[in-house]
């Protein structure tokens, strides 16, 4: 039996280890026995698992992101729960080290990155008028390759323990020396595998981008997201492959023994760090400048008035995607490099804030003298500038190499990524989610409910974070798993506990309101719900597969504003044969190969590893001689839709 | 006859091939490691460089800004990240 003993848990003792075991296998049990009875295997495997449809994709993107953000959320619940009151005794520290380390990594690469990733899918290619993005097989690889890799990080959770070095990993302490068990493993391949798959969508998005917008859809005529996706997807594929090599050396370490970043024979443990942050910090923007595309549509629709300053928001992405790969080294200041690199790193984390502030004060000036409409989405837009101009004030202050020897690995400085992240991503895919809602549904949102959520979601917020900056101050150091009472972080830290419970009742609010809007809620709402301006909204409610019948001829970056009140002709042309991309099953396989053989890597399971090899290899032999023209959709069933649709567009 | 015969990819072949001698001379003569070095990094991004231009036909197509601004940012991050990595982990560390 000593093949099996690799794939049980390091003993916990902890009953609610094996209930949420037992949780999970109800769960999955439920949901075959539930896609069985109803017999919906068929429509599930035809309609979804093999699309190759951005739109669909970006769904299911954007279902997956909200699952890992209750996965993430339960975490943080735990971890405030915990801290609530001095020498808590509800977890314990390998528990609590566990449990931080999984919320960090859900909520970046397998909550935030999908949440934006799904949103460019089912934004960008609407936006710039296509039909599809450029490699639609490869889009679809993609997701299920980030898929494979949420699902195998989340499998650690029940077969061979979880990683437990933190979200950053850094070594020695991840090195086997310390992490013995195969936590770490499952951390360097679970985000192999979704790297490699955001690598694509990288690849794959800036070719669309460039090579697939309508006729007089200039560059500097593109809507502000898909400029900020094409910004975004530029340093994805500029910094993804420095993680890729990273995480590689890091196996190469832990199951090889070899000495990269190891602390004797040549090793050097700081340079995972390094290596580390060569990636994390562009991943910031990649992560924020999406968000800030969302903002800049959202902020113009409900102002009613053009984006302000649209040449210096483009300017401002494109400096800060520079500088976004030269200040590294902030988040090791504490290092032990002198005073020359730390100012040279100071400087440079400082002058981002210069293109930061452009947007925001390009933001505030699109709302002045905006007739505004205070929407959900606006609110949240709204709430996300104060909020996240804090998050910003805080960051110069940590910016400060001298006085981040102060901060550094405090609650101070949770507090502050906190105060960007979630006003700066959260909100703006909630925002963006509740706003593209129509589009991907075909039916809105309630807006009480969506209100009531907002507010628990900006006081929740609020309460659990700002207290964090005061124990900071006072010394409260991050990722301890308790604190004696004379230290007298207690009363805080239970405010903070009771702001996380709001931002829970806020999460499920939302979950409540689809619920009760797919219930309640009208199905006549029309193509242009909100009087948007882009293009986006001059396709049919839900968007038909092939997008626009005609494909549309533009003139500035608010095409649908000028069709709708300046009489400018958006469909010249007449409804033609359209070429659609087939569907396969060929991705969902290969990214089931490359789950195998992660799995096999994590645990050492040699011939499983090379089997899995084998079949990865035989899928990329199979793709190469697949011949696949795709097929027509024939002008009489286009005529057919449109004509359901009332009038063609 | 001009125009059948490939004048730019035949004076970038020969071109390349110096630039491979220059390279490979670094072995023969007896020099410092630091101007070995230095010509063989010289010699390896013309290099690159020629082959990008010459033979890859990086400039020939309607979208060759596009091109040579991917490639140019590209080199500067990765020169940057290079400077800034020996900055922080060798020169500048105490």
């Amino acid at each position: 039996m000593d093949f099996f003993d690799r794939f049980s848990i390091p003993p916990h003792d902890d009953p609610m280890l094996y209930a949420s075991i037992v949780a999970i296998a109800i769960v999955s049990i439920a949901i075959v026995v539930g896609l069985t009875y109803f017999k919906k295997w068929g429509y599930l495997w035809n309609e979804w698992l093999t699309t190759v449809d951005h739109k669909r994709i970006g769904i299911m993107y954007i279902i997956s992101a909200l699952l890992m953000l209750f996965r993430g959320g339960a975490d943080a619940v735990m971890m405030r729960l915990q801290t609530a009151v001095p020498d808590n005794t509800f977890l314990d520290a390998q528990h609590y080290n566990e449990v931080f380390t999984t919320h960090g990594v859900v909520m970046i690469i397998f909550m935030a990155m999908a949440f934006i990733i799904g949103m460019m899918n089912f934004v960008v290619p609407l936006q710039i008028g296509a039909r599809d993005v450029a490699f639609p097989r490869l889009n679809a690889l993609s997701f299920w390759l980030y898929f494979a890799g949420a699902m195998l990080f989340n499998l650690s959770f029940v077969v061979g323990g979880s990683p437990d070095a933190g979200w950053t990993n850094y070594y020695p302490l991840a090195g086997t020396d310390f992490s013995e068990h195969v936590g770490v493993n499952y951390y360097n391949w679970a985000l192999q595998i979704s790297g490699i798959g955001t690598l694509m969508t990288g690849i794959n998005f800036i070719a669309t981008i460039m090579k697939m917008r309508a006729p007089g859809m200039k560059l500097m005529k593109m809507p502000m997201f898909t400029w900020s996706a094409l910004i975004t997807n530029l340093i994805i594929v500029f910094a993804f492959p420095v993680l890729t090599i990273a995480l590689l050396m890091g196996t190469f370490d832990r199951q090889f023994f070899t000495n990269f970043f190891t602390t004797s024979d040549g090793g050097m443990d700081m340079m995972w760090a390094n290596l580390f942050w060569i990636w994390g910090h562009p991943e910031v923007y990649i992560l924020i400048l999406p968000a800030f595309g969302i903002y800049s549509q959202i902020i113009s629709t409900f102002s009613q008035r053009n984006l302000y300053g649209y040449k210096s928001m483009v300017a401002s992405m494109v400096v800060i995607s520079l500088l976004s790969f030269l200040v590294w080294v902030h988040h090791f200041f504490t290092m032990g490099q002198g005073a020359v690199a730390n100012s040279i790193f100071s400087i440079t984390t400082m002058a981002i804030a210069v293109p930061t502030g452009i947007k925001i004060f390009n933001w505030l000036l699109t709302m002045w003298k905006g007739k505004i409409r205070f929407t959900t989405p606006m609110m949240y837009s709204v709430a996300f500038i104060p909020l996240f101009t804090i998050g910003g004030v805080t960051g110069v202050m940590l910016a400060m190499a001298s006085a981040d020897y102060q901060y550094h690995n405090t609650m101070f400085l949770v507090a502050h990524f906190h105060n960007v992240i979630i006003p700066g991503v959260v909100f703006a895919m909630i925002a963006g989610l509740i706003y593209y809602w129509p589009k991907m549904f075909g039916f809105m949102l309630n807006e009480r409910i969506g209100k009531w959520a907002f507010w628990n979601i900006v006081i929740g917020f609020c309460l659990a974070f700002f207290p964090m900056y005061i124990t900071g101050l006072n010394g409260q150091a991050r990722r301890m798993y308790t604190y004696s009472e004379s230290t007298g972080f207690g009363p805080l830290s239970m405010v903070s506990f009771i702001g996380a419970l709001l931002l829970a009742v806020g999460f499920v609010l939302i979950v409540y309101n689809v619920y009760y809007s797919f219930r309640h809620a009208p199905r006549n709402v029309g193509d242009d719900p909100w009087n948007a301006r882009s293009l986006e909204w001059a396709t049919h409610n839900p968007v038909p597969e092939y997008n626009f019948a005609i494909t549309p001829n533009v003139n500035s970056e608010e095409a649908f504003w000028d069709y709708k009140k300046n009489g400018h002709d958006l469909f010249k042309g007449k409804i033609e044969d359209i070429h659609m991309p087939n569907n396969s099953g060929w991705s969902i396989i290969f990214a089931g190969i490359f789950f195998v053989f992660g799995f096999c890597f994590v645990f050492h399971v040699w011939a499983g590893v090379i089997i899995a090899f084998l079949g990865i290899i035989g899928c990329m032999i199979y793709r190469s001689f697949e011949k696949d023209d795709g097929h027509h959709i024939h002008k009489e069933e286009i005529e057919e839709t449109e004509k359901k649709f009332g009038g063609a567009k | 006859m001009r125009e059948l015969f490939p004048m730019k990819q035949v004076n970038g072949f020969i071109f390349s091939l110096l630039l491979t001698v220059i390279a490979l001379s670094v072995y023969f003569f007896d020099m410092s490691f630091a101007m070995g070095l230095t010509i063989l990094i010289v010699t390896a991004f013309i290099q690159a460089a020629v082959q990008l231009v010459v033979f890859m036909h990086a400039g020939e197509s309607k979208d060759k800004h596009a091109i040579y601004a991917n490639t140019i940012y590209g080199v500067v991050i990765a020169v940057l990240t290079i400077l800034g990595s020996l900055l922080a982990m060798v020169w500048g560390y105490n």
